[in-house]
């Protein structure tokens, strides 16, 4: 300590006490006007207030590149389905192929040529008209290079021998095997007149607004890591969207996302969690989506991982190559839980690869093979495969040691972690051990292409046609040489009646036995057990009612309304002023305690300029004065005790 | 490497005898900093190659991408050439100035870099010199009356912002200051730098962009300004026993000069090293901060670079964070000879 002379001690306390306790009463004075006159200047009618029709929706997911033949995100794909028209699209009820660019097309008796009919009196943004020319430059394109214009959409046209426009509105491609995904070729169409002069596309960042489009959506600006904004197509073909304006506003943090729909500062999330969706339920002027989702989650089984020449790969517990012991593991666990515990009830129960959200192509086992949740039966299944039960209440592998396999999952992932821990109980019970393995994503992928796993979480997106996912399942997808680090399988399964079946639906024309086909690929899968699928997670989005409504979900019912298949759910999109007129829609009810909230939430109003300077003064009056009065005050009992 | 620096910069200062001391100091200290520019380059490289991944099989994944494209793609980003021809490409190419294209974005590193940079300057920038003044003051005033309720309250407060975890505190703020908790008005922007539909002209986004940095500003000042209080605090009160402030009181000089003339100017000196290793971290970025604020800024960028990984990305941006850190540490160096005599003497 330093000794101080008693005098100046006194005179610092003096003066500075008696200058921190004016400080302290000013700020406290302050701290109070500006509580009382705060909410009486915000709710001051805005300045602007023409806003109604702009629909903002939060954007959680990166956009890489609204460049359509370099976009592979789903957020980018999403937006580029807004401005750009495909050849086809999919029906928002059920999903089955409808018109677009193209309103009519004819298949050749060898199914190798198809001809569409690009429709009559389409315009692109810029009053150019949309012709097949313009089809044909983009496929052509696409083809040249698989590295460059080829880089996104390069799958769809690998089957293709040419692609030409006979006269501005006929299309003709020919293909050099029949393909049954023609009507699902989900590639934006551009405008050659635009494209023709874009030397380097891999460098062609299609951000310079406003972009020429056919979509319902104008792109007018992109300030990256901010926010995209487009303007509404009056030409559309389909008619004007209802809306003037649409934004997607990046929130890199999903709760602050749901603070900004709470505000009304955006009027729509996606992405939610279970807990953020429960919590917005009980909201007045939220209504909940919580769509049948497009995306399975599995535990995959290491069946063996080996090159397409027959080389191991990694050091998968050899257990696993055991089909037996496969369908032990999914009797002993109990998907309902999962759906229920873990992910809050918001999932479907799953057996089939396809989601039931896709009604053609999903398949359900029938009771007779129904592997439901048993442990007894999946402890005489592991008998039978010759892993009984030992002494020590464990069951030991061929080597003799404790069987033990590793669950690899996501460290990012929560419910996998928990889902991980209900199947070590499960596992345990049956005399199994499992170690849990959390890794990043990165890390994770790596071991997966290695081989270095035994029970792996994962999952994929499904599209209305499925080809691409049951593609990923064939034989063929395994790497010829040693892993360089990526694979394209997702278990290195290999069948050969899965892969027959494959590459008959593949040249089905005739969507029934197609799907017939697709149903019978996913019971090979079933009773081979590669995977376990454990439930269709929902995709949960929020909306506020009190401001829009009218929302196209797809399929409907039970679809979602954004990352769709389609762009029907923001082009349905309704401001509620507008939904109240024509007497319909789920805004009407709520309309008089909108309009009051929708005032109260705008933040760039006039008045809002001198609370907003108020506040800062009481913010930095409290933070630095509060301490000094509590500090002055603490001094005068203090002073009070010295002088005694 | 910094012994030998060190071992120089002596045989350096015994040789000369006075005169253009200080070219010599300077060119020792620059050449030092050259030399970790470099190890931070050639480390750069390798730093971002450890960590496990394939960037073509992240980018890709979800997407209908077939194998051979996957191939093509690894072709482009030059994944299928040995490491020592990655490196030197890489090498060649960043002593040209030029840090590659990002594998995600598809954009030149350089423009993106860019694009971030003002963001964060403003952001971390603002709340550093918010948080030196305010650490520096609460620091001199705890001090000078140690043991006192001011210093306890004051001490107190900064240490429990401090341990607070930033992100918490953040999404705290958000809610009450921009979304409106019982009587107090959400009155900021809950994301972003800029509002899409603020009005155009010059005053009115200047608004705008203020209007929207107060929050993310405040919660980066409220975990980072103890340490220039705690530091201001520990140094001054080493100075308080000194002998040269007795005497300056026994001149009779006001206790005010004496601590704004004699105290404070003698303790700044660990701030002013602390303040500029501040400023070197003023570019990279608050990662949490950037993203419970959506604040468009470089730290964040390195955040979307990283689950990839986005090596272009990741290396660019660590080479402008290191090289902005090596900068401001000469520039420590260079004030230090000026503000501090001793240093000189040597």
């Amino acid at each position: 300590m330093i000794r101080r002379h008693p005098l100046t001690r006194r005179l610092i306390a003096g003066r500075s006490g008696r200058l921190r306790s004016r400080v302290a009463a000013l700020g406290t004075c302050l701290a109070v006007a500006g509580l009382t006159a705060g909410p009486a200047l915000i709710a001051a009618p805005p300045a602007q207030a023409a806003n109604d029709k702009t629909l903002t929706v939060a954007l959680t997911q990166d956009v890489d590149s609204l460049n359509p033949f370099l976009a592979y995100f789903s957020s980018s794909t999403q937006i580029g389905r807004l401005m750009y028209d495909f050849l086809t699209a999919y029906d928002p009820k059920d999903d089955h192929p409808v018109g677009g660019l193209a309103d009519k097309w004819t298949t050749s008796a060898d199914k190798l040529t198809w001809t569409y009919h690009i429709r009559d009196n389409e315009k692109w943004s810029d009053g150019q008209p949309v012709t097949a020319q313009d089809a044909a430059f983009t496929f052509n394109k696409i083809m040249t290079g698989q590295d460059t214009w080829g880089k996104a959409n390069g799958s769809f046209v690998t089957n293709f021998k040419s692609v030409t426009a006979t006269d501005d509105h006929t299309l003709v491609i020919k293909t050099s095997k029949p393909q049954a995904t023609m009507l699902a070729l989900d590639v934006p169409i551009v405008p050659e007149h635009v494209w023709k002069d874009v030397k380097d596309v891999t460098k062609y960042a299609n951000d310079q607004g406003p972009v020429v489009g056919d979509g319902p959506f104008i792109l007018t600006e992109w300030k990256q890591g901010q926010y995209v904004k487009l303007e509404a197509n009056k030409n559309y073909w389909r008619g004007a969207p209802k809306i003037s304006e649409l934004i997607f506003q990046t929130y890199k943090d999903s709760d602050a996302a749901v603070q900004a729909l709470l505000k009304g500062e955006v009027d729509m999330v996606n992405g939610l969690t279970a807990a953020q969706a429960t919590a917005l339920k009980k909201q007045k002027n939220v209504t909940l989506n919580q769509a049948n989702g497009k995306r399975f989650t599995e535990l995959s089984f290491n069946s063996g991982a080996e090159t397409t020449k027959g080389v191991k790969i990694g050091n998968g517990n050899p257990a696993l190559k055991d089909v037996k012991v496969r369908q032990a593991l999914t009797y002993a666990i109990d998907k309902q839980q999962l759906a229920t515990k873990v992910e809050g009830g918001y999932a479907q129960v799953a057996e089939g690869y396809i989601p039931a959200l896709y009604k053609t192509y999903h398949w359900d086992p029938p009771a007779s093979m129904k592997r439901s949740f048993d442990l007894k039966k999946a402890g005489d299944l592991l008998d039978q495969a010759g892993y009984p039960k030992g002494s020590d209440g464990k069951r030991h592998g061929k080597d003799g040691k404790p069987l033990s396999f590793r669950y690899t999952a996501h460290v990012d992932n929560s419910d996998e972690k928990l889902i991980g821990s209900y199947i070590t109980g499960w596992f345990k019970d049956l005399g199994i051990g499992v170690k849990v393995q959390l890794e990043s994503d990165t890390k994770l992928n790596e071991d997966l292409a290695n081989g270095v796993w035994d029970l792996m979480m994962g999952g994929w997106t499904v599209n209305p046609d499925p080809d691409y996912v049951l593609s990923i399942q064939q034989c063929s997808v395994r790497p010829s040489g040693p892993p360089n680090g990526s694979t394209g399988s997702d278990q290195y399964w290999c069948n050969k009646t899965y892969d027959t079946l494959y590459q008959k639906q593949l040249a089905d024309f005739n969507q029934t036995t197609r799907a017939a086909t697709v149903k019978q690929m996913q019971e090979v899968m079933y009773q081979d057990a590669p995977s376990d699928i454990l439930f269709y997670k929902n995709s949960l989005e929020a909306y506020r009612k009190d401001l829009f409504g009218g929302f196209q979900t797809q399929p409907e019912p039970g679809g979602q309304i954004l990352n769709q298949d389609g762009f029907w759910g923001i082009y349905s999109a309704t401001p509620a002023s507008e939904l109240k007129n024509s007497g319909d829609g789920n805004g009407t009810s709520n309309n008089t305690n909108g309009s009051q909230n929708a005032s109260s939430s705008s933040d760039d109003s006039g008045g809002g300029h001198t609370t907003l300077i108020v506040v800062i003064v009481v913010i930095v009056v409290v933070v630095l004065g509060g301490g000094g009065g509590f500090a002055a005050m603490r001094r005068k009992k203090a002073t009070a005790e010295e002088r005694e | 490497m910094s012994a030998l620096i060190e071992a120089d910069l002596l045989a350096g200062d015994v040789d000369e005898g006075g005169g253009s001391g200080f070219g010599r100091y300077l060119a020792t200290k620059i050449g030092g900093a050259l030399v970790s520019l470099i190890l931070v380059i050639l480390s750069g490289f390798f730093l971002f190659r450890i960590l496990p991944g394939d960037p073509v099989g992240e980018l890709t994944h979800g997407a209908a991408v077939s194998a051979a494209q996957k191939e093509h793609l690894r072709h482009q980003f030059g994944l299928d050439r040995p490491w020592y021809g990655q490196f030197w490409s890489y090498l060649t190419s960043v002593l040209r100035g030029d840090f590659g294209t990002s594998f995600k974005y598809s954009r030149p590193v350089s423009h993106m870099i860019e694009d971030r940079l003002g963001a964060t300057i403003l952001l971390v920038g603002s709340a550093t010199v918010l948080a030196i003044v305010i650490g520096v003051w609460l620091g001199t005033r705890a001090a000078w009356k140690q043991g006192s309720a001011f210093d306890k309250t004051h001490t107190s407060i900064a240490l429990t912002l401090w341990s607070v975890p930033t992100f918490w505190l953040g999404l705290i703020l958000l809610m009450v200051f921009a979304v409106g908790v019982g009587p107090i008005p959400g009155m900021f922007p809950t994301g972003g730098m800029t509002s899409p539909t603020a009005p155009p002209g010059f005053f009115n986004h200047i608004w705008d962009v203020f209007h929207h940095l107060v929050l993310p500003c405040i919660t980066l000042v409220a975990v980072v300004y103890a340490q220039n209080l705690l530091v201001m605090r520990s140094s001054l009160l080493d100075e308080m026993g000194s002998d040269y402030l007795v005497t300056a009181r026994a001149k009779g000089l006001r206790d005010d000069v004496v601590r704004r003339r004699h105290a404070v100017p003698n303790a700044l000196l660990p701030t002013v090293t602390l303040i500029f290793l501040q400023l070197g971290f003023v570019v990279s970025g608050a990662v949490t901060v950037e993203v419970v604020f959506s604040w468009p800024g470089l730290g964040s960028l390195l955040y979307d670079g990283i689950n990839v990984p986005d090596q272009p990305l990741l290396q660019g941006t660590f080479i402008v964070f290191s090289a902005a850190v090596i900068v401001m540490n000469v520039l420590a160096d260079i004030v230090y000879r000026f503000i501090d005599p001793r240093v000189r003497a040597v």
